[in-house]
């Protein structure tokens, strides 16, 4: 029997392995999906929000602050991309003025450290050349930033991993029965055992929730479709912009990535289908609006289109607790925006919660820090000669719209809870994640899949399950 | 670091024949840089015939074509390292290229020749809403992996977009034993040559549907299925003119994007109608002693048209190294196409520099019948030539002659225009 079971393998479940590992502790992390960051986790806008949107005194107010305040110390911890670049807050009209007023009060008392509502239009213009002339005033808000979710995620996991918490994928939770001591899990791949659950499972944490407890919860998918732009276009803005909700509507954001790209969006579509990632024409065309905060926006520039999930609870509130109809069972849900600004936060939270229950011991043997990836673009010339002399893979171009090397996807494979998958190597790489998406790597990384890990070439997949990017051999019918 | 007169950045179709053109033209020290593990390029899972009627009279698969120039490089001894690729070029012609063997290395060039040719658009650029499931493949990517790694990427094959690759691939899936259902194109004429049309889809019945796109995409694993639309004059999509289509793969063949990437960042100034760099009469860039050709430099139909411009291309570098960079009478007369004619490679002339003849290569928006080239020296037409039917799949040319342009000292402008009957 395990002391805890965490459902699922995004951000929040990951961040609450990597904190419980801090502790002497047998625990265990399912994953439905062939590896971590696969749901709401993965497709999102990439921010780390100041803490200014949720209401005062709310839970989510006090860990989307807290989440923020580690991110900065947690992003060298786990040698993760995430840059402090700050954020603007758009207001179009004088008649707005009042709400961007409230939003800058509502931030001083969350928490939020140097706001400031900037209304000298040389001084906003300097900041933000493309901001659109039709600006009144902006709010300003310097920490916040913008991070890999990709890496977070991975990274969260990984050190959980070596630090002694298990993961299992493929491996689909169906049902939750109490048993004397805890509760019986019986998944896809077989039942578990466990005296604590942790219900981090998105999208779905309201079926689990709802097996165990008579106190119902409701969680909505609040689809948000986003467009990706090309590196070249990654400078357009040099923050994240917010549009204030206005007569205008409630607008999309523009935000440059860690990477360099530009991303516009999301839409907010609350839909039934808790797997219905499916952009739609409507969403895709409503994300022009981004268009009245900023002008010249290259969308000739959009190399992909993506839709992820937000995991709304009816109450827009995040519900991180022990049931008490349920004792052992520890929620996690509601973990919508600022979910991956919070996460560190949350993951505190909810071991703290799991240690006092289970009295935990202190791991001695924790290991907090990370090596990450090697992202040879980001290297200087002499290291990447170095590095290509110590090891020539790393002088192989793979993609060569990212310049992602063969060295670089070793790395991705071998790395403990490694890449299995087309799209596990292009979140830990980015190989295919580029202007061409993935059209001249894709043969040459599916190669690399077959030839590490043994992988039949018709079996390797795009993303797990039933995506395999081969059906046969040339004439296997005929 | 090491030296060369002449580094070629690409050893496929264009960067060979730039090659064999710079030797034959007295140049000794040339070094071509290619990407893959052998020279030829895309050429070499091009595995169906029909290249070289121009070039070679006779028709040739891609790795037959692309041989004919290997082995002249290899017989010239011309040099080349493979699985090496450049990661940038700076404007004093330093390339930076790594490869496993030697690691990360410069190399001092006098003449750099660009011709890393294109690559495809890609489902994100046409925005196409739904799932992003396995199974959506760029036409190029799965003739690679039918052609050159023996495997099917689908059964059942939906082609969208009616460039020459997606023709290609209908026909060899088929013989491959898929089920090609349909070609779907948007615009209302196809953008590949009407030979490939025929050859690829009327003969094996794969109805080509212009005027049609794929506006929906279903299957969150593998594809399941799309949805085609009639689309209107502006493109959109018509309501009620929805089918359903049951596939596992969808390949889409909507365009060729010219890659300078490397071009850009070292300062070479792109047209935006060709995504390919504006070149003067000797193919040279703004960037004095860099050269580009082939389908880095604007997309071509027919690789016999890649080798004749890249061969010029090489023979201009050599001579650049050989003379240097020759200002005679600055009078460069500006070319450009207009009424139908989206572009002209080249974009500058020189009558003094240039040689006896030059090409002037270019491509239509629309499809024009019985219609007319007409070329102006500034505002006088001095040629009217009748054309059936132009095509925006099929690549113009006329010949401007040096005799002609020396004769007329007063030109600033030579247009060329489509001209209705």
């Amino acid at each position: 029997m395990y002391d805890v079971i965490i459902i699922g393998a995004g951000v929040s479940g990951s961040a609450v392995a990597r904190e419980l590992s801090r502790y002497k502790v047998n625990a265990c992390v399912l994953e439905k999906e062939e590896d971590v960051c696969c749901g709401t986790s993965k497709a999102n806008s990439a921010i780390i929000h100041a803490g200014y949107d949720a209401a005062e005194g709310s839970l989510m107010a006090k860990l989307n602050v807290e989440g923020n305040q580690i991110m900065p110390e947690l992003s060298k911890e786990l040698d993760i991309p995430f840059e402090q670049c700050g954020s603007l807050v758009v207001c179009l009209d004088e008649a707005s003025l009042p709400n961007l007023q409230a939003l800058y009060d509502r931030g001083v008392k969350n928490g939020v450290e140097d706001l400031e509502i900037i209304t000298d239009k040389a001084r906003i213009r300097e900041m933000e050349p493309n901001l659109t002339d039709e600006v009144v005033a902006v709010l300003s808000a310097p920490t916040a930033g913008i991070v890999c979710p990709f890496h977070l995620n991975i990274a969260l996991a990984e050190n959980a991993y070596t630090n002694g918490i298990d993961f299992k994928f493929d491996t689909e939770v169906e049902s939750i029965e109490p048993i004397e001591g805890g509760w019986k899990l019986e998944t896809s791949q077989g039942a578990y055992e466990t005296r604590y659950v942790v219900n981090a499972a998105g999208v779905y944490a309201d079926r689990f929730h709802n097996m165990v407890s008579e106190s119902k919860i409701h969680i909505t998918p609040r689809r948000g479709d986003y467009f990706l732009l090309d590196k070249n276009a990654g400078k357009h803005v040099n923050r994240t912009i917010f549009a204030l909700p206005s007569k205008y509507g409630k607008g999309v954001l523009v935000t440059p990535t860690v990477h360099g790209n530009l991303i516009i969006g999301p839409t907010a579509v609350d839909i039934e289908d808790k797997e219905g990632t499916a952009t739609t024409r409507e969403g895709l065309d409503e994300l022009s609006k981004a268009s009245l905060n900023v002008k010249n926006l290259p969308m000739r520039q959009v190399i992909t289109s993506f839709a992820g999930l937000r995991a709304h609870e009816d109450h827009h509130e995040f519900i991180i607790r022990e049931l008490e109809d349920a004792p052992g069972f520890v929620d996690c849900a509601g973990i919508e925006s600022p979910g991956l600004t919070s996460s560190p936060a949350i993951g505190k939270m909810v071991a703290e919660i799991l240690r006092e229950k289970l009295d935990l011991d202190v791991n001695p043997d924790f290991n907090g820090t990370r090596k990450g990836n090697i992202d040879l673009d980001t290297l200087s010339k002499e290291e990447k000669a170095a590095l290509i002399e110590k090891e020539p893979a790393y002088g192989n171009i793979i993609c060569r719209c990212e310049m992602v090397t063969e060295g670089e996807l070793l790395d991705a494979i071998h790395r403990p809870l490694g890449a299995r998958t087309l799209d596990g190597i292009k979140r830990r790489t980015r190989a295919g994640a580029g202007r061409c998406q993935a059209g001249f790597c894709t043969p040459k990384t599916m190669e690399i899949l077959h030839r590490e890990l043994g992988i039949p070439m018709t079996e390797i997949t795009k993303s797990g399950g039933d995506s395999q990017l081969l059906v046969g051999y040339n004439k296997d019918r005929i | 670091m090491k030296e060369y007169d002449i580094v070629i950045i690409g050893g496929g179709p264009a960067g060979l024949a730039a090659a064999i053109a710079a030797r034959d033209n007295g140049s000794e020290s040339i070094l071509i840089l290619e990407r893959d593990k052998e020279l030829g390029g895309i050429l070499n899972q091009c595995i169906h015939n029909g290249f070289g009627l121009h070039t070679f009279k006779e028709e040739l698969t891609g790795p037959e074509y692309a041989a004919r120039f290997t082995e002249q490089v290899e017989k010239y001894k011309i040099e080349y390292v493979l699985n090496t690729m450049v990661i940038e070029i700076s404007p004093e012609k330093v390339v930076t290229a790594m490869n496993r063997e030697e690691g990360l290395f410069d190399i001092q060039a006098k003449a750099i020749i660009l011709a890393m040719g294109c690559r495809e658009r890609s489902r994100g650029a046409l925005n196409i809403p739904g799932y992003r499931p396995a199974g959506i493949f760029s036409a190029g990517t799965a003739q690679r992996l039918v052609n050159m790694e023996g495997f099917m990427p689908g059964r059942e094959v939906v082609i969208l977009g009616s460039g020459d690759i997606g023709l290609i691939m209908a026909r060899r899936l088929t013989l491959e034993g898929a089920k090609v259902k349909v070609v779907a194109e948007i615009m209302p004429y196809s953008g590949g040559l009407k030979r490939n049309i025929v050859q690829c889809l009327d003969d094996y019945g794969i109805p080509l549907k212009l005027s049609h796109t794929v506006i929906e995409i279903r299957g969150k694993e593998r594809l399941e299925g799309i949805t085609l639309a009639a689309v209107d004059d502006r493109g959109k999509p018509i309501a009620g003119t929805e089918e359903e289509y049951s596939c596992d793969t969808l390949l889409l063949s909507v365009g060729l994007i010219p890659e300078n990437e490397l071009s850009g960042a070292m300062g070479v100034v792109m047209n935006p109608v060709t995504s390919g760099p504006i070149v003067n009469e000797s193919l040279e860039t703004n960037v004095e002693g860099v050269f580009a050709c082939g389908n880095v430099l604007h997309v071509h139909d027919l690789v016999d048209f890649v080798s004749e411009e890249a061969a010029a291309a090489g023979k201009n570098a050599s001579n650049y190294v050989k003379n240097g960079e020759q200002k005679p009478n600055g009078r460069e007369i500006i070319l450009e196409g207009t009424d139908g004619v989206r572009y002209t490679v080249p974009s500058t002339i020189n009558p003094e520099r240039m040689e006896a003849t030059q090409i002037v290569r270019f491509r239509v928006g629309n499809v024009y019948k019985n219609c007319y080239i007409g070329v102006y020296f500034n505002d006088e037409r001095v040629l009217h030539r009748k054309r059936m039917v132009m095509a925006p799949g099929e690549m113009e040319e006329i010949k401007l002659e040096k005799e002609k342009l020396l004769l007329h000292p007063d030109i600033d402008r030579i247009t060329i225009r489509v001209e209705e009957a």
